[in-house]
């Protein structure tokens, strides 16, 4: 088992006393790579961050340095929306950093602002985060006080403001283009891309850098750092450290700062100073890797590293680095059928394939639970998924406007694949259990996973 | 049925300042309301869309949207609880229904004293926390059923009060930039909005 000695890199201040107040920040090398790069070009440091190979750390896990590349030359003003909405199930890091280390965050908005050229940053915090709120209200009012944000930076003559804002309750708007709906002061429902693709068409249609916390908080390191320190953490396709969130069934559920690509699962559900194995001496059941809307994965997947491409090519993502762990007693329907119950409350109602077919998963997979399932309705719940995500497929295919309809039917096809017998369970034990097709595999037409 | 204060105007207006483009400030002053009333009024409605320029439908457009946004009163506290997977494992569902019946109401009900109002919510990024809950949407990490009775009778007796502000304020600490500070650029050479 390995887990690797390389350094912290974004939770060093998270144990400090005095680590969220400019004070302390400065006493530890914060705003030094702001310095330093204002006596460099807005291209060195798009340069460093390209080097890094950061990738983005919401979700999709787009290279950084990439998306910042793709604004439209000389067309201006440029926003940069921080995506601070973490609302996905099992995520839990960007409110860590917000609370712990605001600075951080706030040097690496500036940093980002000043490599893509940005007039206006604004940082969007989840609505329900009260202390990230306060937290980052008090550094960035320490910061325009230092003269650090606001008019003429650290006497560079730079200037640019960054204006904390902060939503009101509602999932989508953690999707991007929902997000500047939103901002824009709208209801939260998802753009079509194309043509809105932030970078190109964001807010007030001009060019918008959408990037999350985590993804910024990186940054004021790989400014000191160099790219090529942070590129040589983890591997050359999975670079640096990541967040990931372990919950569920495990010893120790915590946060943990770990080497991307060359650390496995198995290291971080059972490393004694990670996760520490199942709880209670049980067994594995499933873990889901990344977040609600992936697909799960099982015993066979533990020695799997956490690196992006891989997990990918096994079938799933390590999208918001959420790592849910079940155990033996857990019930895959209840499970799977929480998660669609998510699915189902969040849809934004824009597109009918997810405001529908996910208030249908959840109420057929309602009355399985209630022993007033059908034999059919396993059926069903295959076919309202593929008219949701077209051949149920990894990666998903969609019929909707955003990945949130699809994403419903990751535990679906998961639970029904891999623990079938739990749902017939259910129906055998109820009121229609009688009526039992004999001979039909209703999971045929699906291709395994 | 309030308007919102002559105080909060000039802090609307201070917000509204810092956008771009004025409409963004929308979801932030139906925050004030909130936080001056407890809960969104028809009548600060009608003010926000007069400080913005929007028409009445176009400001409850999009406060419908958002779920902390309540169109009628709800307890002094709003105690939020997390069923969603993280926690259902660790026993979520079981403190939602300890927690309905300590104070004796379901989910999406308000206690007769007015003091509590109780949510079954999506996760609330405390997953490694589990169970947890929120209060006023301040957490409550790994939280057992005698930890929430305690912290009901505390809630009660009014010893949280420093810490937990009543529903409708969620940051107790507000951006301020002195104005020589403000760079106020963000809306150079800005096109002027269409339709
Ligand atoms: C339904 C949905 C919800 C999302 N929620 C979040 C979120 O809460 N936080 C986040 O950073 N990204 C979220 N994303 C991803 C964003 O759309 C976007 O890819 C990301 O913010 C880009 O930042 P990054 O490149 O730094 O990762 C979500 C995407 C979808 C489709
Ligand atoms: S897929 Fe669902 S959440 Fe996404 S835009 Fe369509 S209805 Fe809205
Ligand atoms: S699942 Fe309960 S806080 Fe995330």
């Amino acid at each position: 088992m390995a887990v690797t000695d390389a350094p912290k890199i974004i939770t060093t201040r998270f144990d400090l006393d005095d680590g969220r107040t400019l004070a302390g920040y400065e006493r530890t090398g914060g705003y030094e790579s702001l310095r330093a790069a204002l006596a460099s070009s807005p291209a060195d440091v798009l340069a460093e961050v390209k080097a890094a190979n950061l990738q983005g750390r919401g979700g999709a896990g787009f290279p950084a340095g990439t998306k910042w590349g793709f604004l439209p030359a000389d067309v201006h003003p440029r926003y940069l929306v921080v995506n601070g909405d973490e609302s996905e199930p099992g995520t839990y890091k960007d409110r860590l950093l917000m609370e712990r280390d605001p600075h951080q965050l706030i040097e690496g908005v500036l940093l980002a602002s000043y490599a893509v050229e940005a007039k206006q940053a604004f940082i969007y915090v989840r609505g329900e985060m009260a202390v990230a709120q306060e937290r980052l209200a008090t550094a960035l009012n320490e910061a325009y006080a230092a003269g650090l944000v606001g008019r003429d930076i650290a006497g560079s003559g730079w200037s640019m403001d960054v204006v904390l804002h902060w939503g009101a309750g509602a999932y989508i708007v953690g999707e991007e283009t929902a997000l500047i709906e939103s901002l824009e002061g709208r209801r939260g429902m998802p753009r079509l891309k194309p043509p809105f693709f932030p970078a190109v068409k964001g807010l007030y249609l001009q060019p918008t850098i959408v990037n999350n916390v985590e993804t910024l908080a990186n940054i004021p390191w790989i400014v000191r750092n160099g790219g090529a320190a942070f590129a040589g953490l983890g591997t050359e396709e999975s670079a640096g450290m990541r967040l990931f969130a372990l919950s569920g069934h495990v010893r120790n559920p915590g946060v943990y700062e770990v080497e991307m690509g060359r650390t496995t699962f198995r290291d971080l559900i059972e490393a004694p100073v990670l996760g520490g194995g199942i709880r209670d001496g049980g067994t594995l059941k499933a873990f889901i890797p990344g977040g609600a809307s992936a697909p799960w994965f099982y015993e066979e997947h533990l020695d799997l590293p956490l690196s992006k491409a891989t997990v990918d090519k096994a079938g799933s993502m390590l999208g918001s680095g959420a790592v849910v762990v079940m155990d033996h007693t857990t019930d895959a329907v209840k499970a799977c059928a929480r998660i669609v119950r998510f699915f189902a409350h969040e849809s934004c109602g824009k597109c009918t394939p997810c405001r529908e077919g996910t208030t249908w998963l959840h109420q057929i997979l309602q009355r399985i639970l209630a022993g007033d399932g059908r034999w059919s309705d396993l059926e069903l719940l295959l076919d309202v998924s593929d008219n949701i995500s077209p051949g149920i497929a990894w990666p998903p295919r969609q019929t909707t406007i955003c990945p949130l309809g699809p994403s419903a039917v990751s535990p679906i096809a998961s639970a029904l694949r891999r623990f079938r017998p739990e749902f017939e369970a259910y129906i055998e034990g109820g009121r229609h259990a009688g009526a039992r097709p004999v001979g039909v595999d209703v999971l045929a037409g699906v291709a395994a996973g | 049925m309030a308007r919102l204060s002559p105080e909060n105007e000039v802090l609307a207006r201070q917000i509204i300042g810092r956008y771009p483009r004025s409409r963004s400030a929308l979801i932030p002053l139906l925050h004030v309301a909130q936080e001056q009333d407890g809960w969104v009024t028809d009548d600060a409605m009608a003010h926000i869309g007069e400080l913005l320029g929007l028409t009445p439908a176009e400001v409850l457009g999009t406060c419908s949207f958002y779920e902390m946004f309540k169109r009628e009163p709800v307890g002094t506290y709003l105690v939020n609880v997390c069923t969603n997977i993280s926690c259902q494992l660790l026993g979520g569902e079981e403190l939602l229904e300890h927690v309905e019946e300590r104070l004796g109401v379901k989910a999406g009900a308000t206690t007769p004293d007015g003091l509590f109002t109780v949510e079954d919510v999506e996760c609330i990024a405390a997953c490694t926390e589990a169970p947890c809950l929120q209060v006023n949407y301040r957490y409550f990490h790994r939280i057992t059923h005698a930890g929430f009775d305690a912290l009901v009778d505390e809630l009660r007796a009014g010893r949280l009060a420093e810490e937990i502000p009543p529903h409708g304020t969620t940051t107790r600490i507000r951006q301020t930039v002195p104005a020589p500070r403000w760079a106020g650029v963000g809306a150079e050479g800005l096109p002027p909005e269409i339709g």
